[in-house]
């Protein structure tokens, strides 16, 4: 009996809706009740895109995550605005190529991953939020190669099936970093 | 158990439609509805029906007017300003007896507002939305599921009793994603003898009209269309109850605002306080039996809204005003927190609630 709430959150077009799309539909395939509520309007052009995501063994009542468990911050704005929302003993991932400072609280548990910075190392600019993602799942222990291409399936359109592979590597990548 | 695929909402109800045999689409956009336009435009010319980006709203709403009079499934979605834009149109099919669907997800108002989810065009829905005695069925989706099953459900009571249904979802339930399942056994539209799909020389004329000149006759529709209403208010008012066995308190809302209050009510619960839920899902009819019940055995109910307080209203004359009606309300495209709920529900327990 758990619930997760996610909150991802980052300028628009780095892969906030779409890395948070993908751990919803692992959960789903889970047989794992799930939400997805990603933030619309001005505010995704250019400003601070945020997606809340809840995945839980119970139906899922308001789909709106204020307090998360997990937080992912892909840009200073995103931290600077969700940092003291996360709940006490939850979780920050952090994007530590494009956020310089650390996490003041001393009461979350945080990872540093400098995902952008190895996506361009490794041929990969579009995809820090799937190294990410990945870094999520190692740390929750899920990190199942079926379920993950079960769900890289779901949300990679058969027009971009070439694109699974490197999906994996970028998951891969986060695991190990 | 059927394959579940992620969809938003707005998307469900897309796909939802077209399962039902609509095969007629109107449009024009507007956030936060706009992707069951842009789900249209996809697959409409697939399956040989029409996808149509109007000129405007109204001319949206008038298309559906013409469809709907050669008695086929059609529809249009708009948000709150679209809405009142078809005002006219809803008017007039209402005069003229004709089935539609229409999708209202709902924006901030009043006049242009805001983008963001907002539940403030209840009245507008529920107690007509344009001149004349009319009403509409209001079916108000909690979740994805429901925006794709209440669409189904939608299309089939506009035909049985030759009206409009409007599906009155808000931004929230059209954004979000949730699991869905898609299998429905859609049963074949009733026979439409008054569609206007020409005589083959074998009939009189149909005609399709709302302008009664004679006042005798226009009172006969009138009352004739509000025996129809009665009939619907008997067979068709649909609604949730959660925790209500054992209830103190009332809480009731529909849509977001109902998701919001299940964590509030779980949350009283473990604190000792016996509290439930009514969610309506008949908007229109509103669902008076299980308050007029409730009215006996509660000592208040709360009414969370996304707005200053319309279904309170309906509250008020559904408990006869045997119990305090308190109202917990956020506005303007602002959603009221859990923790914001609890608190109403609090205050109605400790006596508070005026």
């Amino acid at each position: 009996m758990s619930t997760t709430q996610f909150l991802f959150a980052g300028f628009g077009g780095q892969g906030i809706l779409f890395s948070g799309k993908f751990l919803a539909y692992k959960g789903l395939m889970e047989d794992k009740n799930v939400s997805w509520l990603p933030s619309y309007g001005p505010e995704m052009r250019g400003g601070t895109a945020s997606c809340s995501v809840i995945i839980s063994d119970t139906p899922v009542g308001s789909p709106i995550v204020s307090n998360p468990d997990v937080l992912v911050a892909m840009n200073l704005p995103s931290l600077d605005k969700y940092e003291d929302s996360v709940v006490p003993g939850g979780t920050i991932f952090i994007d530590s190529t494009l956020i310089e400072r650390k996490v003041k609280r001393d009461d979350v548990t945080v990872h540093y991953i400098p995902a952008t910075g190895l996506a361009n190392e490794n041929g990969m600019p579009t995809l820090a939020n799937m190294i990410i993602a990945g870094k999520i799942l190692a740390a929750m222990g899920e990190f199942d190669e079926d379920g993950i291409n079960a769900a890289l399936g779901k949300v990679i359109s058969a027009r971009h099936a070439d694109k699974l592979g490197l999906n994996l590597k970028a998951l891969n990548l986060g695991k190990e970093n | 158990m059927a394959d579940k695929v992620l969809m938003k909402g707005n998307e469900a109800i897309a796909e939802a439609a077209i399962i039902a045999g609509c095969k007629h689409y109107f449009g024009y956009p507007i956030t936060p509805q706009t992707e069951i336009a842009a789900y249209m435009a996809k697959r409409m010319p697939k399956i040989g029906g029409v996808f149509l980006q109007a000129e405007s709203e109204i001319a949206a709403i008038n298309m559906v007017y013409g469809v709907a009079a050669t008695g086929h499934r059609v529809m249009t979605s708009s948000s709150s300003p679209g809405i009142s834009l078809k005002g006219e149109g809803l008017s007039y099919l209402a005069g003229a007896d004709l089935p539609s669907l229409i999708v209202n997800v709902q924006r901030g108002g009043p006049g242009l507002g805001g983008i963001q989810p907002s539940q403030s065009d209840y009245f507008q829905a529920t107690k007509g939305g344009a001149h004349g005695d009319f009403h509409m069925i209001v079916l108000a989706p909690a979740s994805v599921q429901e925006m794709a099953d209440l669409t189904v459900k939608g299309f089939e009571l506009a035909d049985k009793y030759r009206m409009t249904s409007m599906i009155l979802a808000d931004g929230t339930m059209g954004q979000m994603m949730e699991p869905v399942a898609l299998d429905y056994e859609i049963a074949p539209a009733p026979e439409k003898p008054w569609a206007t799909v020409g005589t083959k020389m074998a009939r009189e004329h149909n005609i399709v009209n709302s302008l009664f000149l004679a006042p005798e006759e226009l009172e006969r529709v009138n009352f004739e269309r509000y025996e129809r209403y009665a009939a619907i208010k008997e067979n068709e008012t649909m609604y949730e109850e959660y925790m209500m066995e054992d209830a103190d308190i009332c809480v009731a809302a529909f849509g977001i605002a109902a998701r919001v209050a299940k964590n509030a009510i779980n949350e009283a619960r473990k604190q000792g306080i016996k509290v439930g839920l009514i969610r309506p899902i008949t908007l229109w009819p509103f669902p008076e039996a299980p308050f007029k019940k409730a009215a006996d055995k509660v000592k208040a109910v709360v009414s969370v809204e996304l707005s200053m307080g319309q279904m309170i209203e309906d509250i008020r004359l559904a408990t006869e005003c045997k119990v305090p009606v308190s109202l917990c309300n956020r506005a303007g495209g602002m959603i009221p927190s859990p923790e914001q709920v609890l608190e109403a529900i609090k205050a109605a327990n400790n006596g508070g609630a005026k």
